[in-house]
């Protein structure tokens, strides 16, 4: 099964395993330099350069490696490297594509933090960050705004959704217990609201 | 080395429960990197969301990499970027390789159901929690206003508005 879909959805993949290696290493990394802020912007632009022009992989197929990210834990552009790399040149794929997407902000955030500490004297960036902060409480609202829009559903969700908040502002209990909990919680209500 | 262990881990923590995106993981750095291991105050791991924002990346790898240098310069750097993508190669290719059709799929979705409310819940809490550091004053406040009307109604981008509250830093303070 796994073995007919590798063919199928190889006929466009370079045949040459160095050579495609260095396309997703190159590929990741162009992307992971120019993905802002990270995240979902990613997924279009993988579409673009991977289903779109160089037609490497189904777009089907695509959208199957989208799903099955979204629904396991980690990082949106690391998680999205790794399920490309790995389908197209397996764990040396992935490891590549992992490699080239993460190099760009790696470097990039090294240097910010040799300098972070001389940086952070001067007044002028002093005042930029007291600004920034503020700005970054506006984008988590936004970010909670839109995310509760699409996230909670129905009145069990916002259940959840309360006592979640509550778990963690009030008695300041430790994310990983609460998503674990909500996650066992999801199972037994969304489950048996299905039964027939 | 001990101290390098320790760091991997802890973003591998991250790594594996991580969902929802980036903001979705801010409370769980926050409990770990800041509060149990003392290696962020929250002013600077504030600092890096924003600076986050306006660099290549995702915030994770981000602070990975920004905890990890500054704590055991690059070696540091290194195991924590490691740790964060470590749980997500391993979960991925072992899912990709028995069944790329993800056949507990219906199961899964049942858990993400319960999951996915939690994960605004988990942003709602990291914009009180980051909102009780940052503000602490009226005109801190107003740029949250201007930040939040400015991506809210008129759709700007999040570079955009971090590096435009940044300059009315300069001028209002």
């Amino acid at each position: 099964m796994t073995h007919k879909e590798t063919i199928t959805a190889a006929e466009k993949v370079p045949k040459n395993k160095a050579f495609l290696l260095w396309e997703l290493f190159k590929t990741f990394f162009i992307l992971g330099g120019f993905t802002i802020g990270g995240g979902i912007v990613m997924v279009p632009l993988i579409e673009k350069e991977l289903v779109k022009k160089k037609g490497w992989i189904k777009a089907e197929e695509f959208i199957d490696m989208m799903a099955l990210i979204q629904s396991v834990p980690g990082v949106m552009t690391v998680n999205s490297a790794i399920i490309v790399g790995y389908r197209l040149a397996g764990l040396s794929g992935a490891m590549l594509s992992v490699l080239g997407g993460a190099l760009p902000s790696f470097v990039v955030i090294l240097v910010i933090a040799s300098f972070f500490v001389r940086f952070n004297q001067y007044p002028i960036i002093q005042k930029f960050l007291l600004g920034a902060r503020p700005g970054v409480v506006a984008l988590l609202i936004y970010a909670a705004i839109s995310l509760g829009k699409k996230g909670i559903r129905d009145k069990k969700g916002i259940l959840i959704f309360v006592s979640g908040l509550l778990a963690l502002y009030f008695l300041n209990i430790h994310p990983i217990i609460v998503i674990i909990v909500s996650g066992f919680l999801g199972y037994i209500i969304y489950h048996e609201g299905r039964v027939k | 080395m001990k101290l390098l262990v320790s760091m991997f881990l802890t973003f591998a923590k991250i790594g594996a429960f991580s969902f929802g995106g980036g903001y979705a993981m801010i409370p769980l750095m926050k409990k770990e990197v800041v509060s149990l291991h003392g290696w962020l105050t929250i002013q600077e791991m504030i600092d890096i969301i924003a600076i986050s924002q306006m660099t290549p990346g995702p915030i994770a790898i981000n602070l990975a990499t920004f905890v990890g240098y500054k704590i055991a310069d690059f070696p540091g750097a290194l195991a924590a970027t490691v740790g964060v993508i470590t749980p997500s190669l391993i979960i991925i290719t072992v899912i990709a390789r028995f069944f790329f059709k993800f056949q507990n799929e219906s199961k899964m979705q049942w858990v993400l159901g319960g999951i996915r409310p939690v994960v605004v819940a988990l942003v709602a809490f990291a914009a009180l929690v980051i909102g009780n550091t940052a503000l602490h004053d009226v005109k801190g406040y107003l740029i949250t206003a201007i930040a939040f009307i400015a991506v809210f109604i008129f759709k700007i981008h999040p570079i955009l508005v971090i590096i435009s509250s940044g300059i009315l830093g300069i001028m209002l303070y």
